[in-house]
C-alpha cells in the first residue's frame, strides 16, 4: 500500500512476453474489438457483443475479481438505458451530458443497493441483490410516466454525434460501432486501472481469504461497497451504449432474466479474466443467433450448455484456454 | 375505513402468505440441510401447477392432481438431486446456485415447447367453487381450503421433524452430517430424501395456487423472487421463520393493495432491506451461519 501508482501490487510473471500481453492488455483488447465487425456475421451482432462486453465487463469485477455471486446486475445496466433516454428524451440533454450523468445516477443507485446487500455473505449476497434489483424493476414498471412501463421507454433518438466539431452520422452502423467502442475502451482502460491498483489487490485477497483481509487491516465492508459501486458504475456504461443503439429501452432489460443472461456470460467466457467477458458475450450471442435460426426454443439448448459449463468447463472458455496456453496465473 | 372489510384482506393476505409458507419452506428446507440454495425452486413451483392441471384433466379430479402432481415433480427432484447437484458437492458454495440456474432455462422453455407459452385457467375444484359466509363478509372457499390445507401440512411436517426417529436424524444431519456417517447413517440418501422433499413442497405450492393465479410458463420467476425475500426475512434454514415471514409477507401485500395497490409488489422488497438493515441474519436466522 506504499505507492498509488500501477504495478506493485499485482504479481507479474517474469517472462518479458508475457508481463507485455499483460500491460498492453487494453490496447490488445482494443485491436480485436477494432476488428470484430468483420469477425461476426453482421454488424448488429458485432455492437451487441461490445455492450454485452461492457456490461459484463463491469460485473466480472464483483463477480470473478471480488468472488460476490449478484444476480441483481441488470439494475444498473437498465438504469444506465433507462436515465440516458430521459435525460435525452424528457429533457433534451445532449449525448455527451446524459450519459455520464446517467452513470452518476446509476452509481447512486448502486450505492444504495450496495449498502444493503453487501451487509449479507455468501448466499444471501446472491438472493438479496436478485430481490432488490426486482424491485428496482417493479418501481419502473409503476412509474409509467418516466419509464413508459411495461412499453419500455421510447421518444428518443439519436442520429447525430457531434465529435469535437465533427457530425458523425449515427444511424451509419459503422460510425455507430466506433464510436460506442470509444464508450468500450475507457470502460476497458479504467476496468484496467482499478485491476492494477492496491484496491485492485485488495478485492482480489477478499475473494481469496475474507477473514485473513480483515485480519490484515483492510476495511472488508466498505472496500465491497466500493466494488460494488464501480461495477454497477461499469455496467451502466454498457446501459448508455445500448440506449444510444437501441433508441429504446426495453422494460425487460431489467428482469432478473438479464441479471442471469450477465452470469451466464462471464461464466462462458471466463470470470477473472480480463478478456474473457468479451468472449462470453460474444460466444453467448453467436449461440442464440445460430440456434434461434432452427428453433423459438433456444433457451433450452443455452441452458443446457450453461449446466455442462458449470459440471465440467468452470473456468470458461478464455480461462481454459489461458490455463492450457500456461498463461492462466496472469490472467489477461 | 370499514373494520370488517380490513379482516376480510387479512384473511386474503394469510391464504396467499400459506402458498408462500409452502414454497418458502421447500427452500430453506434444502438449505438448512444441503447447504444448497434452489434457483429453480421457482420453476419447479411452475411445473407443480402445470402438472397439477395435467393430472387433474387426466384424472377427472382436482384432487389426484393435488395428491400426484407433488410427489411425481418431487420424483424428479430426487433425479435432479441425484444426477446434477450431487457431483456438485464440495465445490465452491456458488456452483449448485448456478446450476440449477441454468436448469430453471431448461425447464421453463421445456413447458413452452410441451404446453405453448400462453397462460392456461386452471379451474377451481367444484366443490370449493363459490363464497362462504362468515357473517362479516363473504369469502372464496377455495381460499380457506388453501389456509386449511397448508396448516395441516405445516403440522405434519412438524410432528415428524420433532417427534420421529426420521426427523431425529434429519435435524442431526443438519448440525453434523459428517457424525452421522460416523454412526452408520447414509447421509446421501437423506439428502436426496430432503431435496425430493423441498422440491415437492414448490409444485404443491404451484398446483395450490394454480386456481388463484393463471397459470403461464413465467408464473416462476415472480415466486422465485417472492420466496427468497420470505426467506431472507425469516432467517434461511429456519422453518418457524418460514412460516412467520410467509404470513407476514402475504398479510402486507394484501394490506398495502387495500390502501395502495400500486405499491403492494414493492412493499415486500421494502420490508425486506428494513429486516436486513436491523438484523442482516433475518429474523430467526442464526447469526455467523450465512449473514
Amino acid at each position: 500500500m506504499t505507492s498509488p501508482s500501477t504495478g506493485e501490487a499485482v504479481a507479474k510473471p517474469a517472462s518479458s512476453g508475457l508481463g507485455w500481453v499483460l500491460d498492453q492488455r487494453v490496447l490488445l483488447s482494443i485491436a480485436v474489438l477494432a476488428v470484430l465487425p468483420w469477425l461476426l456475421p453482421s454488424q448488429a451482432l458485432a455492437v451487441n457483443v461490445l455492450i454485452y462486453g461492457v456490461v459484463v465487463m463491469g460485473y466480472n469485477l464483483l463477480f470473478g475479481y471480488t468472488g460476490l455471486l449478484s444476480f441483481g446486475q441488470a439494475a444498473f445496466f437498465g438504469a444506465g438505458a433507462y436515465f440516458t433516454g430521459i435525460a435525452i428524451g424528457r429533457y433534451g440533454m445532449p449525448w455527451f451530458a446524459a450519459v455520464p450523468i446517467a452513470v452518476l445516477l446509476s452509481t447512486c443507485l448502486a450505492a444504495a443497493i450496495g449498502m444493503v446487500s453487501t451487509r449479507t455473505r455468501g448466499i444471501y449476497f446472491s438472493m438479496v441483490t436478485l430481490a432488490l434489483a426486482q424491485l428496482v424493476y417493479y418501481v419502473a414498471l409503476q412509474a409509467s410516466s418516466f419509464t413508459g412501463g411495461e412499453n419500455g421507454l421510447r421518444g428518443f433518438t439519436v442520429d447525430r454525434i457531434n465529435l469535437f466539431g465533427f457530425q458523425v452520422n449515427f444511424l451509419d452502423p459503422v460510425n455507430k460501432y466506433y464510436v460506442l467502442m470509444a464508450f468500450a475502451a475507457l470502460a476497458m482502460w479504467f476496468q484496467s486501472r482499478i485491476l492494477n491498483s492496491p484496491f485492485g489487490a485488495v478485492i482480489e485477497a477478499i475473494r481469496e481469504n475474507e477473514q485473513r483481509a480483515r485480519a490484515c487491516g483492510y476495511d472488508v465492508e466498505r472496500s465491497k461497497l466500493i466494488v460494488f459501486m464501480l461495477s454497477g458504475a461499469i455496467s451502466s456504461l454498457g446501459g448508455c451504449m445500448l440506449a444510444l443503439h437501441l433508441s429504446i429501452v426495453p422494460l425487460d432489460l431489467l428482469h432478473y432474466q438479464t441479471s442471469g443472461m450477465i452470469v451466464m456470460m462471464v461464466l462462458l467466457g471466463g470470470a477473472r479474466s480480463f478478456f474473457g467477458p468479451f468472449v462470453g458475450a460474444a460466444s453467448f450471442l453467436i449461440l442464440e443467433d445460430v440456434i434461434s435460426l432452427w428453433t423459438p426454443h433456444w433457451q433450452i439448448f443455452v441452458g443446457a450448455i450453461f449446466v455442462l459449463f458449470v459440471l465440467f468447463l468452470p473456468k470458461g472458455i478464455w480461462g481454459t484456454l489461458l490455463d492450457a496456453l500456461g498463461i492462466g496465473k496472469a490472467r489477461p | 375505513m370499514d373494520l370488517s372489510l380490513i379482516i376480510m384482506q387479512l384473511l386474503s393476505g394469510i391464504a396467499l402468505g400459506a402458498v408462500l409458507v409452502i414454497t418458502a419452506l421447500g427452500l430453506t428446507i434444502v438449505f438448512g440441510m444441503l447447504g444448497v440454495v434452489n434457483f429453480a425452486h421457482g420453476a419447479l413451483f411452475m411445473i407443480g401447477a402445470y402438472a397439477g392441471l395435467y393430472l387433474a384433466s387426466l384424472t377427472g379430479s382436482f384432487w389426484w392432481g393435488l395428491l400426484l402432481a407433488p410427489v411425481l415433480i418431487g420424483a424428479i427432484g430426487m433425479l435432479i438431486e441425484f444426477v446434477l447437484i450431487r457431483r456438485l458437492y464440495g465445490r465452491s458454495i456458488d456452483d449448485p446456485l448456478l446450476l440449477t440456474f441454468g436448469l430453471s432455462y431448461i425447464l421453463v422453455e421445456g413447458v413452452r415447447i410441451v404446453f405453448g407459452s400462453d397462460g392456461i385457467p386452471f379451474p377451481t375444484p367444484p366443490q370449493l367453487v363459490g363464497v362462504l359466509d362468515l357473517g362479516i363478509g363473504f369469502f372464496p372457499r377455495y381460499r380457506l381450503f388453501v389456509i386449511a390445507l397448508v396448516a395441516v401440512v405445516l403440522l405434519v411436517l412438524w410432528l415428524t421433524l420433532e417427534k420421529t426417529r426420521v426427523g431425529l436424524i434429519v435435524r442431526a444431519g443438519a448440525r453434523d452430517p459428517t457424525i452421522m456417517q460416523v454412526l452408520g447413517v447414509d447421509i446421501g440418501r437423506v439428502w436426496l430424501a430432503i431435496f425430493g422433499l423441498g422440491v415437492g413442497l414448490a409444485a404443491l405450492g404451484g398446483v395450490l395456487a394454480g386456481p388463484m393465479r393463471s397459470v403461464n410458463p413465467e408464473m416462476g420467476s415472480l415466486v422465485l423472487a417472492e420466496a427468497f425475500v420470505v426467506t431472507v426475512i425469516g432467517g434461511l434454514g429456519s422453518i418457524v421463520g418460514a412460516v412467520v415471514a410467509g404470513l407476514m409477507v402475504g398479510i402486507s401485500i394484501s394490506l398495502v393493495a387495500l390502501f395502495a395497490p400500486e405499491m403492494a409488489t414493492i412493499v415486500m422488497f421494502g420490508l425486506m432491506a428494513v429486516v436486513l438493515l436491523i438484523r442482516p441474519e433475518g429474523l430467526f436466522g442464526v447469526k455467523g451461519r450465512t449473514a
